[in-house]
């Protein structure tokens, strides 16, 4: 071996153990920083090894493609607003997979179009090369989807047609045949671009059925496939760093997947082919009894100036108001009451695993005042005032009362246990899944409606005066 | 990475080897995540799955061919985003992440 073999390998091997303690690092936020420049710095000493490969030529396109792609990166890392994270982390899987699928397709067209020796192309080698191209295929155009859906692009509502089911496996099975087919004839071109075209539909239909509401699904989910794309590479390549940093991310991605199932109490297999939010799946539970009680913001000010303790339930919809600075800035005129404070967060809200952590955060929020579903549920009983600012599912009583409800099982906040209960809505339509939320009809809730930052602002002048 | 190597079964082994192990220690290490930094999670493995750029840059490096090259340049650009913005934007995340400070009263 050369010199840089070594050289490479070792960078490797550091990369590898770098990334390891990053990700352990993130387990605390205070050692998480100091785990993320280990990271990097791994990172860093993999790609100035891999400039030392042999097999390279020519650096021009490297280095243009480095710089364009670092420009590319650090300007979206900088000015990326924290409400539009779940769009930029869909962005990325999209690219991270077809990165991957480009390197498959690259080493394919190599090996037939004689820049490497074709007799390499050996029936393992095919495997990986066919698992590599597929996964990073649809998650590509997956990801797109899901990108247009939280950008507004795409309607977020589910799209489904007549047999539409019946369709996308049709459709997966003739790419898997494909595949296999492709394992023992590796030199066959056709059915090659066939497979590859075949996947990049397969994720445009696996995503446009999936309604806005289980986009944490989805995107942790297509997290998990882009990493395993990425080990598949490393499959490809015999790269041991790819592989481990492929895996790190499937896993990742898949724990979060089963993570998020969990916390709406549905399987995989319901929210990739249920199509819910769908009107299909929410007959019968229509004719909800009662009426909404409207309540004043005058009101609601005097009960939060004079409770004990608060917890606010934000959800998706204080993402789309841009309303965290100002929940923040009634939680703090009320601690300043000697009001205790609380946010409550339930790990669907939003549209990523983790979304209202971050935008509480980036208003200041300490960590320590935001509390899971487990730790904030026993607290709701002596809870004198919530405040559901946009959330609805996530807060409906049905999901644990009436076993006939799409949402029947799911883990919810049990707000309705608080002595009182606020919801700002923009109106009174329904949200995302089109349910009904017998939680707003019950007598202790009142209905606070219009925009919930102007709502917020509102209040925070009226608590003060109060 | 020599690239016959594919062809012998030991080597796939080994590959499975690190695969297994890998997924593993993954999932000891991510369990361990608290969904307080779910989101920073998300990115912070997805720059690291960008390692795919070491990939990337052989191929677009190893004169294949034009499409080869063109192919492999459109993935150096696209991995490189992702390490770039995704340490980016962790950092910037994680730097949000704060201590209930004193009490002021």
């Amino acid at each position: 071996m050369h010199w840089q073999t070594y050289f490479i390998e070792f960078s490797y091997l550091l990369a590898s153990i770098l990334f390891i303690l990053g990700l352990k690092g993130l387990s605390h936020p205070e050692t998480a920083k100091r785990g993320m420049h280990l990271a990097e710095f791994g990172m860093m000493m993999a790609i100035i090894g891999t400039l030392m490969h042999f097999e390279i030529v020519s650096y021009t396109w490297i280095i243009v493609g480095l710089l364009l792609g670092s420009t590319l990166g650090a300007a979206m890392g900088v000015w990326v607003p924290m409400t539009a994270m779940p769009q930029r982390t869909a962005l990325s899987h999209a690219f991270g997979a077809f990165a991957a699928a480009l390197v498959g397709i690259a080493e394919y067209y190599a090996y037939t179009h004689g820049f490497k020796p074709l007799v390499e192309l050996g029936h393992l080698k095919m495997s990986a090369m066919g698992f590599e191209i597929m996964l990073g295929s649809l998650t590509t155009t997956g990801s797109l989807i899901a990108f247009g859906k939280l950008q507004g692009i795409v309607p977020g509502k589910p799209l489904v047609y007549r047999g539409q089911n019946i369709f996308n496996m049709l459709l997966l099975a003739t790419t898997i045949g494909l595949f296999i087919y492709l394992i023992f004839v590796p030199t066959a071109v056709i059915p090659f671009y066939l497979m590859l075209t075949f996947a990049f539909v397969f994720g445009v239909l696996l995503v446009l059925p999936i309604g806005s509401a289980d986009m944490p699904v989805v995107m942790s989910l297509l997290n998990s496939y882009a990493g395993l794309a990425s080990a598949a590479t490393g499959f490809v390549l015999s790269n041991n760093v790819l592989i481990i940093a492929g895996t790190l991310d499937g896993f990742s991605g898949f724990i979060l997947s089963i993570l998020m199932c969990r916390a709406m109490n549905r399987s995989m297999t319901n929210v990739l082919f249920g199509a819910f939010g769908s009107a299909a799946t929410v007959a019968g539970v229509e004719g909800q009894q009662g009426e909404m009680r409207e309540v004043g913001l005058e009101d609601v000010a005097v009960q939060l100036a004079y409770a004990n303790q608060v917890v606010f339930v934000p959800g998706y919809g204080m993402a789309t108001a841009q309303a965290q600075h100002v929940v923040r800035e009634l939680g703090d005129t009320l601690e300043k009451r000697g009001v205790t404070v609380k946010y409550g967060i339930h790990p669907v809200a939003g549209r990523m695993p983790g979304h209202m952590n971050v935008l509480l955060a980036e208003a200041n929020v300490p960590y320590s005042s935001l509390y899971e579903l487990e730790q904030i549920n026993p607290e709701f009983p002596t809870t004198d005032v919530v405040v559901v600012i946009g959330a609805n599912d996530v807060v409906n009583p049905d999901a644990r009362d009436n076993p006939n409800s799409p949402i029947a099982g799911m883990p919810i906040l049990e707000v309705d246990h608080a002595k009182s209960v606020v919801v700002l809505k923009r109106g009174q339509g329904k949200g995302f899944s089109g349910l009904e939320n017998p939680l707003f009809f019950k007598a202790n809730t009142g209905m606070l409606y219009g925009d919930a930052k102007d709502s917020l602002t509102k209040l925070v002048g009226a608590v003060q005066h109060a | 990475m020599n690239s016959e190597a594919l062809t012998s079964p030991q080597t796939i082994i080994a590959a499975l080897y690190v695969f297994v192990l890998a997924a593993f220690l993954g999932y000891q290490v991510i369990s361990r995540v608290p969904p307080l930094l779910h989101t920073p999670l998300m990115s912070a493995t997805n720059a690291i799955s960008g390692i795919s750029l070491v990939g990337s840059i052989v191929i677009a490096g190893s004169g294949h061919g034009t499409v080869a090259t063109v192919l492999g340049f459109i993935a150096v650009v696209c991995s490189a985003t992702n390490v770039v913005g995704g340490f980016v934007i962790t950092d910037r995340m994680l730097r949000m992440f704060k201590r209930k400070e004193a009490p002021k009263k």
